[in-house]
């Protein structure tokens, strides 16, 4: 097994550790800036969704994974973001101006938010970012000299710097957020606040004791959780080039947090393994609704019986309304059970794996499951 | 004015007087300990120095200073350091990040220069490291230095908790049953590291503690409370034979 010599304690304040990872990050570099060369039309236009959820996860794997604070509004924080792109573009105020004014806007509403959490824990907290939500719902759709109402509003690409931006423009932009603020993640979580964030999460005693704010850290985490998401979503506002407040609901924020669930709440990569999934399951759906049922019916004529009785009635199945939810659900729960640290889990124990092949033993991360199944049972 | 001195403290959880006129004083350098039956008011006592319990009635004064109204998370910013009865370690934490936090109040960095992780938190973060790795060694936690809590033992545990309170760099250690839960040799440890903590850093001890042979072994000087009231203070020798704790121990 290799295990690289430490001889400095700034070798562990290093953001690439291995000559390994120097490689494969620069792999990942060189295979994301020839993504508008590689990819088609479409592919590339996925890509960008998936950064601008991957934006979202990391915001609220900062606030939910390493601060311990459930919120399931924070489709109003990329509501935010999105609107104040839309009105600013309107006004013809710059990209840039109005890209940081989004992000100030949301980060103090966040702040705002944040402040009830210092009094409120788990599902209580989880309603009143639920209600905070719907409050921003409500004012997109009644606030008509701003927001346009239930209308929406239409959006054009960004200029930017008086160059005006193209698909694959925007792509190069959407990337150059997301590595800003995946470094800007990573620093935050290994520095000083980040620690406090872990310790107010785990115990909120022990963490004052320490001489750690609580007040100043928890709100800390929604401002910075926010201005994060309404980054994301002065990019989803010109990525759908259309907005309008239904798009702003709780099963969007739900989806965010599946995508935390999903990819791995306890580290920053699982908001990117998160997001390829949650935009991955779409087209994967549909490719099965169109394929699956005839699939079916040849296999099953192959086997001598009425092939287009079956074919018909795994149509049935597959176009049934609600399939996406149940299947999502079914993903969540699957998840949870079995793999509570989501894909970036799943991803760490592969790398383990190949690494101790031979040596390998299924019962390696034994202890921490049980700990887990009986946390959960309290 | 002494070092630490309780006046008349008091506290009320409803009809309950679990702590009634209690005042003592503690000298610097000195290692004290409260005994006495379960539920006699002593993690009470902790907890209202530690500032988690504001108290109804009474004073806490820190080296002139009243804290009796500080807010908890200054109180580690004047040199207290608390360990928990219960265990209240980051779970899901790595140990040396455990202690880190214990340096907590060393840091001052603000929040963008956590965001750029610039040069003046890297340098903070090499004096954390360094000071952290100091309590390591002392300790002996090499072995568990990048393990998560919640695959350790609860007789390392303790220690560790025992190394956050240090790594804050206290001058007051306020230690809540340091040896519940602990085997023998454990205890051993412990009442070895406690000693050396007051001779070689220099560290004032207030310590809750059951297990009278380390009382005895460490102890300065002893406080017994019995229903929220001082019973007897002296050496552990005199609080042992006095007729009143020896009542509330075996029943008269």
């Amino acid at each position: 097994m290799h295990q690289p010599v430490k001889t400095d304690y700034s070798q562990d304040l290093r953001l690439f550790r291995t000559a390994g990872q120097v490689w494969s990050y620069a792999a990942l570099a060189v295979f994301l800036l020839a993504a508008p060369i590689l990819f088609g039309n479409y592919l590339l236009s996925q890509v960008v969704f998936v950064i601008i959820y991957a934006i979202v996860g990391i915001a609220l794997i900062i606030l939910s994974g390493y601060t311990g604070q459930v919120s399931i509004g924070h489709a109003a924080f990329l509501a935010i973001g999105a609107y104040t792109a839309a009105y600013c573009q309107k006004q013809g105020i710059p990209f840039v101006v109005y890209f940081v004014l989004a992000g100030a806007l949301t980060g103090v509403v966040g702040y705002l938010v944040g402040l009830p959490a210092l009094r409120l824990h788990g599902v209580y907290l989880a309603i009143a970012t639920f209600a905070f939500a719907f409050i921003v719902e409500e004012i997109l759709a009644r606030w008509e000299s701003v927001t346009n109402g239930n209308e929406g509003i239409m959006l054009a690409l960004p200029d930017l710097f008086g160059l005006k931006l193209g698909d694959t423009g925007f792509y190069y932009l959407c990337l150059a957020v997301v590595t800003t603020i995946m470094l800007g993640a990573i620093n935050l979580l290994r520095s000083p606040t980040g620690r406090a964030f872990v310790a107010l999460r785990d115990s909120e005693t022990a963490a004052k004791s320490m001489g750690v704010n609580p007040a100043r850290y928890k709100t800390r985490s929604f401002a910075i959780s926010a201005a994060i998401t309404g980054l994301a979503g002065v990019l989803y506002a010109h990525k759908l080039s259309f907005i309008s407040p239904e798009m702003f609901t709780l099963s969007l924020s739900i989806e965010f947090i599946m995508i935390v669930i999903i990819g791995g709440i306890a580290s920053l990569r699982g908001a990117v393994f998160g997001a390829i999934f949650m935009i991955m399951v779409d087209p994967v759906l549909a490719t099965l609704k169109d394929d699956l049922p005839g699939l079916v019916a040849n296999v099953v004529s192959v086997l001598g019986l009425n092939g287009g009785g079956a074919q018909e009635a795994v149509a049935r199945v597959v176009n049934a309304p609600g399939l996406k939810s149940l299947i999502f659900g079914l993903i969540i729960i699957f998840f949870i059970i079995f793999e509570p640290f989501g894909l970036a889990g799943r991803w760490e124990k592969i790398k383990l794996y190949v690494r101790l092949f031979p040596l390998y033993k299924a019962t390696t991360f034994k202890r921490q499951k049980m700990y887990l199944k009986s946390e959960r049972g309290r | 004015m002494s070092y630490l001195a309780v006046q008349g403290l008091s506290i009320q959880f409803g009809g309950l007087k679990a702590v009634d006129d209690v005042s003592f004083e503690v000298a610097q350098g000195e290692v004290f300990t409260i005994i006495g039956p379960n539920g006699a008011g002593k993690t009470t006592v902790f907890n209202m120095i530690s500032r988690l319990y504001t108290p109804t009635a009474g004073r806490i004064v820190f080296k002139d200073e009243d804290i009796t109204r500080l807010p908890v998370q200054l109180v580690a910013a004047r040199g207290i350091a608390r360990t928990f009865q219960n265990i209240e370690l980051f779970e899901n934490a790595s140990t040396l990040d455990n202690l880190l936090v214990g340096r907590h109040r060393h840091s001052s960095t603000s929040l963008v220069e956590d965001i750029l992780f610039s040069g003046r938190v890297r340098r903070q973060e090499l004096e954390h490291r360094e000071a952290v790795e100091r309590v390591i060694e002392l300790l002996r936690l090499q072995h568990c230095r990048d393990m998560l809590i919640s695959g350790l033992p609860y007789g390392v545990r303790k220690v560790i908790e025992l190394g956050r309170a240090l790594a804050i760099g206290p001058e007051l250690l306020l230690l809540d049953e340091p040896s519940s839960g602990l085997n023998v040799e454990e205890t051993d440890d412990m009442a070895h590291w406690i000693l050396d903590i007051r001779r070689r850093l220099g560290i004032t001890v207030l310590m809750v503690e059951h297990d009278m042979s380390l009382v005895s072994r460490v102890s300065d000087r002893v406080l017994a409370l019995n229903y929220g009231k001082i019973m007897a203070v002296g050496t552990a020798q005199e609080v042992q034979t006095h007729p009143d704790v020896v009542a509330a121990y075996l029943g008269t």
